[in-house]
């Protein structure tokens, strides 16, 4: 209690110092005048009474001095006079300051960007209540979460783990508000979606439990808040209001909250409805087909004290009922738990691995930023030895002048934190505003919350005391009188190592950086050139749904035959095709199990292969640019009345029949007993994405299969512009209601390549920062070389030097470094890329371009780092040196 | 070092104790006043280096055992003038009580015999 009363009260007097100061003197003053009277009255003479009055008193500076520390807060002091102190050092030196902070600033905001994306990814992605128990159910034996929906409705009513089991399912549909009908993005979600998860609306209500009577019995719409305010102006009487999707009559129910965004990181519904009106948006009804994985994803809390092995022990005694009672709809049923909001381990595990890549580079990048400033620090402290030293002398304590080069140290990684926070928040807002695609909702919330903020605080403070106890030893073991005797700090080359060290751990680091940058970059460039079975130049690709304009699977085929006549007259197009999903372009993709013609129990774990699946028309390989290996392609007359057949790809055939010779000709069996003949082989090609193995396709004839989804690909050397007008046209001629998305092929391409660049992206932009880092240090110390030897350089000139000798004489030091510093990150950054391996597609570090590359880029970083100080080691006039001294 | 430190600790815990009795006794006094009375009673303690008082003084102060304002002093100049306030004189109590303790338990040590320790 007293002391704090003190604390204050000297807190109080820190703010009125000098007041106090005036106090003190005035009484001093008074004090003795009245003992030097005393004196006088005694009989002693005036000034011998008043040296008497003094000497009693004592001393005064050292009263006034522990007054004063009485008084005040004296650290306080002490450290404000440090920090103005650093700040004119500071100012003193702009360069140097200006390097410091921008290469801090760099490395902060690069942390902070970095942690804040795996923030928003992966740490704290969804924006439910207790998000921390939410889990959803995952295939045990795959990265998917996908089920079948009877699968879900038993999962839900039979877990005793689980407070309520919900449903989601992403698909597209096109919504009529009055006006053109525009696709939209919707979620498909269980009556229980919003309950489970506790979201509560914005505007009107949600979607309970209680609207799920039967197969469409529910046509309500929620819409998201953005969609809201985006396309219907914020109107808030749109509760009530009747639009048409897909051409049936749904009603608005509510908005969902600003913050809640489905349950997946990255992908923003436009609106949700419910699930068992699936087939007014799908054209189908699968909700009692138990061998159809199409639910996406199901979800739900823990309920409290069930832990997460109980959770998947009661999930898994489900599944092996379900395996029991249902053996030929489906195959093994072993379930896990995962999060939600990556898909799972499907995106989960790769981002995460990815992620932890990236923050781990990112340390480096920070740590290599310390150390490129503690070298400069430590040459700095070489410097002021002088200074140091006659401190010393007169009596300062040695933690009293570390304190003052930590003070300095953190004055400059505030600075640098400050702006580098400042840069990342800067970074991270167009990102968030960024909607990499403009065909999917995809987006990324990366707002700086209080944990990135907190992160880059700490880091800031970390870094400023990493790079200032460099100098810590060199002052450490100052020897006051030497320096002061000598007038100079004594050998070079003694203090120099400690620095050697981290400077060669520095440019190791940054090779280890620009090596990886270069393993990711050739690892894009060969996916980009590998072989995706089909040529998506010069082809453009309509895609549309003929659901949405009221088409039921049955009546689509005969519309698809008409647009692909239309099409094959309009002059220019050199051909035409249709397929149901675009490999490479298509957000899903079908896929069938294949049996060989010999099996006759089709359970799934039976089959021979599990194979994308995609319905086309007879012009599809020729439009696509698909190679025809061997046997024929299809022609309008495999339809419903022809025996089924199917062309296959190159692994489809060597999964199934045992090699790729001698297959056409060849019967399998589909699932549900159907022998097909395979009429054709093509090559093997990419369908989910770039980096994906051979997978076995089979493509059957869209008469056959039919389905309401379409992609049309057409193929044509005229301007793309003209194309897509002319497709535009033919198709509106015959259905104008009908919602169309035309772009190249080459440019839809851009989803699955998405993650493979970003992955390049990042890793380049850490490689460059790495590289810059390793110039600015190597600068560093090249010029302050040069500037401590210029004496020494100018005298070995004068005695008839030549260049090169004066060259390796500056600059031979920093050479050596940096060979030493390269050759170590060359050998670290192979190691490492074993591990990128992992994450970028073909990254192998043992590629001789690679190598040759990392070596070059090195050697350059060494020439640019070196020529300002060799220039300036060159151009010293022994003359003018001479006559300074 | 750290024993003249030390020291000085000690010293300014009787010479805080001797400012509050002394202000305590005689009433409000300016800082001259205290240290003459303090030299007298204790017989020197403030022969020299009077100045330590007036650190012990605004610690007091700061503690709220005292409080100060200007007056003015005998020969009509202005003067800081410090007075006991009810804290000081609570606090004078208590640390009086727990001296007096003290010395007692000390005295009767000292005193003590060989024979009154078996």
């Amino acid at each position: 209690m007293r002391s704090a009363r003190r604390f204050f009260a000297r807190l109080i007097n820190f703010v009125t110092r000098r007041r106090d100061d005036e106090r003190l003197r005035e009484e001093i003053e008074e004090h003795i005048a009245l003992q030097t009277e005393e004196s006088i009255r005694a009989g002693i003479s005036p000034s011998e009474a008043r040296r008497k009055a003094v000497l009693k008193f004592g001393g005064v500076e050292g009263v006034k001095e522990e007054y004063r520390e009485q008084r005040g807060l004296v650290f306080l002091e002490t450290w404000l006079r440090d920090l103005s102190y650093a700040a004119r050092m500071l100012r003193k030196s702009p360069s140097f300051t200006a390097v410091a902070i921008l290469t801090l600033a760099v490395a902060i905001g690069a942390n902070a960007v970095v942690f804040s994306i795996m923030n928003a990814l992966i740490l704290n992605p969804l924006h439910v209540p207790n998000a921390k128990t939410l889990y959803a159910i995952q295939r045990g034996d795959e990265a998917s979460l996908s089920q079948s929906y009877p699968d879900y409705v038993d999962l839900r009513d039979r877990n005793r783990s689980l407070e309520g089991l919900a449903a989601a399912n992403g698909a597209m549909a096109g919504l009529d508000a009055g006006g053109n009908p525009a696709r939209v993005w919707l979620y498909e979600v269980s009556g229980n979606y919003f309950d489970v998860l506790g979201i509560q609306p914005y505007l009107g209500r949600l979607i309970h439990e209680s609207d799920e009577r039967g197969p469409n019995s529910a046509p309500y719409i929620v819409l998201s808040y953005a969609y809201w305010h985006n396309h219907f102006g914020d109107d808030r009487g749109v509760v009530g209001r009747v639009v048409q999707l897909n051409k049936h009559a749904f009603t608005i129910v509510g908005v969902a909250p600003p913050d809640f965004h489905g349950t997946l990181a990255f992908f923003n519904p436009d609106l949700y409805l419910p699930i068992v009106n699936v087939e007014q948006v799908e054209a189908q009804n699968q909700l009692n087909d138990r061998g159809s994985r199409w639910v996406f994803m199901t979800l739900g809390h823990l309920k409290p004290g069930v832990t997460f092995p109980q959770a998947v022990e009661d999930l898994n005694s489900i599944g092996s009922y379900l395996e029991k009672t249902y053996p030929n709809e489906d195959g093994k049923r072993t379930f896990t738990l995962a999060r939600p909001s990556l898909y799972g381990d499907y995106l989960g595990k790769p981002m995460r691995a990815f992620m932890t890549a990236l923050m781990l580079l990112a340390g480096l990048i920070l740590l290599a930023a310390c150390a490129n400033l503690g070298t400069l620090f430590a040459a700095r402290a070489a410097d002021r030895s002088r200074e140091v030293a006659l401190r010393l002398a007169l009596g300062a304590s040695r933690t009293r002048i570390l304190r003052q080069l930590f003070t300095e140290a953190l004055l400059l990684s505030a600075l640098g934190g400050v702006v580098g926070i400042w840069a990342s928040a800067w970074v991270l807002r167009g990102l968030s505003a960024w909607q990499p695609f403009a065909r999917y909702p995809i987006r990324l919330e990366v707002t700086p919350d209080a944990n990135v903020y907190g992160v880059a605080v700490l880091l800031t403070l970390a870094s400023g005391f990493l790079f200032g106890a460099v100098p810590v030893r060199q002052v450490l073991h100052t020897d006051p009188y030497e320096i002061v005797k000598s007038g100079s700090p004594g050998k070079v080359g003694r203090w120099m190592s400690l620095r050697d060290a981290v400077l060669v751990f520095e440019i190791a680091i940054c090779a280890v950086l620009v090596t990886s940058s270069f393993v990711a970059v050739r690892g894009l460039a060969r996916s980009l050139h590998s072989n995706f079975g089909f040529d998506p130049q010069n082809v453009i690709l309509a895609d549309t749904d003929l659901s949405m304009a009221g088409y039921t699977a049955q009546s689509a085929p005969i519309m698809q035959r008409r647009m692909i006549d239309a099409l094959e007259s309009v002059p220019g197009l050199q051909s035409v095709g249709l397929i149901d999903a675009a490999p490479l372009a298509a957000g899903g993709f079908n896929g069938a199990l294949a049996f060989t013609d010999q099996t006759s129990d089709l359970r799934a774990s039976n089959a021979a292969a599990h194979a994308y699946m995609f319905s086309i028309s007879p012009g599809y390989f020729d439009a696509a640019g698909t190679a025809l290996l061997s046997g024929r392609t299809f022609t309008w007359h495999d339809d419903k009345n022809a025996p089924p057949v199917a062309v296959i790809n190159q692994e489809f055939a060597r999964r199934v029949f045992g090699s790729v010779q001698n297959g056409v000709g060849r019967y399998f069996k589909k699932r549900d007993g159907t022998r097909v003949q395979v009429v054709g082989i093509v090559g093997d090609g990419k369908y989910t994405s770039v980096t994906e193995d051979a997978e076995p396709a089979m493509f059957v004839p869209v008469m056959q299969s039919p389905l309401t989804q379409t992609y049309l690909v057409v193929r044509s050397n005229r301007d793309a512009g003209q194309v897509v007008t002319a497709v535009r046209n033919a198709v509106h001629g015959l259905d104008s209601g009908l919602p169309l998305y035309i772009e190249p092929w080459s440019r839809a391409m851009d989803a699955p390549l998405f993650g493979p660049r970003m992955a390049t992206l990042s890793l380049g932009v850490l490689g460059g920062m790495g590289a810059l880092l390793s110039t600015t240090g190597i600068f560093g110390l090249a010029a302050y070389l040069v500037s401590k030897r210029k004496r020494e350089l100018g005298i070995r000139m004068a005695l008839g030097a030549e260049r090169k000798e004066v060259l390796q004489a500056a600059l031979g030091r920093a050479f050596k470094l940096l060979l030493f510093g390269s050759a170590a990150g060359l050998l670290l950054g192979i190691l490492a890329s074993r591990v990128l391996a992992f994450i970028v597609y073909q990254a192998t570090p043992r590629d001789p371009v690679v190598l040759a590359g990392a070596v070059l880029a090195m050697s350059f970083v060494g020439l640019l780092a070196t020529w300002i100080p060799a220039q300036r080691a060159l151009s010293v006039d022994p003359l003018i040196l001479m006559r300074e001294e | 070092m750290r024993d003249a430190k030390d020291k000085t600790d000690v010293q300014q815990g009787t010479l805080a104790l001797m400012v509050l009795k002394t202000l305590d006794v005689l009433g409000p006094l300016h800082g001259y006043g205290i240290a003459r009375r303090i030299e007298q009673i204790s017989g020197g303690l403030l022969a020299v280096n009077q100045g330590t008082l007036y650190p012990v003084l605004l610690k007091l102060e700061q503690e709220g055992a005292i409080a100060s304002e200007w007056g003015a002093s005998e020969n009509n100049r202005r003067a800081r003038f410090y007075k006991l306030t009810r804290t000081g004189r609570k606090m004078l109590q208590a640390e009086t009580q727990g001296w007096e303790q003290t010395a007692a338990i000390i005295a009767r040590f000292m005193g003590a015999k060989a024979e009154d320790l078996t």
